[in-house]
């Protein structure tokens, strides 16, 4: 007990600290948020030309404009929330592992994963929550008061829909400190951030559009061996078509999504230690 | 020396076009097929959507120049554009030349997987096989998006020597590209009256041009009309980098450094 209080004590210093960092240079980082707002609207601008030629996204599939801005938006908090805690931790990671300086890291009194996962919080990357937070309640306003079937959000279906966004924020988290730790075997990772682009980029869209051709194979890698795909897929799913769990694969989606989590979690932890064992500091 | 992680990393860039590739095909699933026949949105059938993307890496590979606003600006501000005012060296030139030999080493190192991928997706290119005229037409757009790129990107970080720091305006810059080059989609997909602003500006020769020039989108007697106005835009962008350099450069001896 006294043990996990002291661990959330020393998270909140850190989450203090990176906040009068980050707002030391105000002007930048209003700069930083717009700038990274931007980006995301311009998304928005790509799906509003793309729903100007079709009603869905692929056929049957229940993603019309507004579910899948519903989607779009889960798509934003998660990445903002693994933005905001992780990304510049792992990159700091990869960077203390190529100085040697991951040493005195490895000295410090706590767990060494907890320390170079939360060292630092990048406030500015949480503008994309509240953008996607405002898309979300946008999309979901559309879809609660149109005529015919207007969508009802249970409590139930909000519980579920932020412990799903969780799991995928953990689901991504696992992925990133397992690359950031290759790079002890690898030496310079310097294609980190590529790689996590390309990866969650296939995290971006809907699962149904690999249900064709050659895109099976991809579906079966990046749901059941790198589980990108329930990422935003589980939760965007619940909140935005709970009346058409017989369209995907439900309810046992779902639960594969949790054992994910869990699983994801257990070997990047794994990964993580067995890295560890391999470090051999930098010689100066 | 390290061929193999390049031409690795190449190949990687193609991976976000295998995402568009699943999404169009199934918006095209739901507007009535992905036969090449049905071409559905604005002019475009499936296929050509996926070519069309295919060749707009190509002209990403000649308009795109990573680092060049920011090196030209870092210049100014670390005082390092100095060396080039009491050398007989020009600026302007001499980060020319650098980036065509950059470019020339990069094209023999890319030149395989980009035939990897044409090779494998070769069944995406429906239609008549493009006559001499669109490919001379597709040739010289292509040296222009170099040249256009360049003088745009060099524009940007001779801004430098009014505003220290161009990385958020660089940041506008590539938000802007980014859509309205034709990176995203084709530009053709923009609806009016979008559609008229987006034709009026340059951006539009930085990828989405070259490739609808090949993929014959371009009606036949605009080609001549489209390459004039692109040569219009290069000189415009290389006049405007003259002018700002010399008069950056006043202003830059006149305050110091």
């Amino acid at each position: 007990m006294r043990m996990s209080r002291s661990y959330l004590q020393v998270l909140l210093t850190f989450a203090r600290n990176s906040f009068v960092r980050d707002t030391m240079f105000r002007t930048n980082f209003v700069l930083e948020c717009v700038s990274s707002v931007s980006w995301t609207l311009m998304n928005v601008g790509f799906y509003l030309i793309v729903f100007h030629y079709t009603p869905l996204i692929g056929p049957e599939s229940g993603w019309g404009k507004h579910q899948f801005f519903v989607f779009l938006g889960t798509t934003w908090l998660i990445n903002s929330l693994v933005q905001t805690f992780f990304m510049t931790n792992a990159d700091d990671y990869s960077e203390l592992i190529r100085t040697g300086n991951l040493d005195f890291a490895l000295l410090k009194p706590i767990d060494t994963q907890f320390l170079v996962s939360f060292q630092k919080v990048d406030w500015s990357a949480l503008s994309n929550f509240f953008a996607g937070l405002i898309l979300l309640a946008v999309s979901l306003g559309h879809l609660c008061t149109r005529p015919e079937h207007p969508l009802v959000i249970t409590p139930w279906a909000v519980a579920l829909y932020v412990v799903y966004v969780l799991c995928g924020v953990a689901i991504l988290y696992s992925l990133m400190i397992a690359l950031a730790s290759t790079s002890i075997w690898l030496g310079r990772n310097q294609t980190l951030y590529d790689f996590w682009f390309y990866i969650t980029n296939f995290a971006r869209y809907p699962m149904e559009i690999y249900n064709r051709g050659w895109g099976v194979p991809l579906w079966v890698l990046f749901t059941f061996v790198v589980p990108v795909l329930v990422v935003v897929n589980v939760p965007a799913r619940i909140l935005a078509q709970p009346l058409y769990p017989e369209r995907s694969l439900g309810w046992p989606l779902a639960a594969f999504a949790l054992a994910a989590t869990v699983a994801s979690l257990a070997a990047s932890r794994w990964v993580f230690q067995r890295a560890l064992r391999s470090y051999r500091s930098a010689s100066s | 020396m390290y061929r193999g992680d390049f031409a690795l990393g190449t190949l990687m860039r193609f991976l976000p076009i295998v995402t568009q590739i699943f999404l169009w095909w199934a918006i095209f699933d739901t507007i009535g097929g992905a036969e090449p026949g049905n071409a559905a949105v604005a002019g475009y059938s499936f296929h050509n959507v996926v070519a069309y993307y295919l060749l707009s890496m190509v002209s990403r590979a000649f308009s795109s120049m990573p680092g060049l606003a920011s090196g030209i600006a870092l210049q100014i501000r670390n005082g390092e554009v100095k060396k080039y005012l009491v050398q007989p060296v020009d600026l302007l030139g001499f980060l020319l030349l650098t980036r065509v030999a950059h470019k020339l080493a990069y094209y023999s190192v890319a030149a395989l997987p980009f035939a990897l991928v044409f090779f494998l997706c070769q069944r995406f290119f429906v239609g008549p096989w493009p006559d001499g005229l669109q490919w001379t037409c597709f040739v010289l757009a292509l040296l222009l998006s170099f040249l256009l790129g360049f003088f745009l990107e060099a524009c940007i970080g001779l801004l430098g020597f009014w505003f220290l720091e161009v990385s958020s305006l660089l940041f506008v810059y590539m938000l802007f590209n980014f859509f309205l080059s034709g990176h995203m989609f084709p530009l053709d997909m923009v609806p009016q009256p979008w559609h008229a602003i987006v034709d009026l500006l340059p951006l539009k020769y930085l990828a989405y041009y070259p490739a609808a020039v090949l993929l014959g989108k371009v009606p036949r007697d605009h080609l001549v009309g489209g390459l004039l106005s692109q040569c219009v835009w290069v000189v415009v962008f290389i006049v405007l980098a003259r002018v700002m350099f010399r008069r950056g450069v006043r202003r830059y001896a006149g305050y110091g450094g």
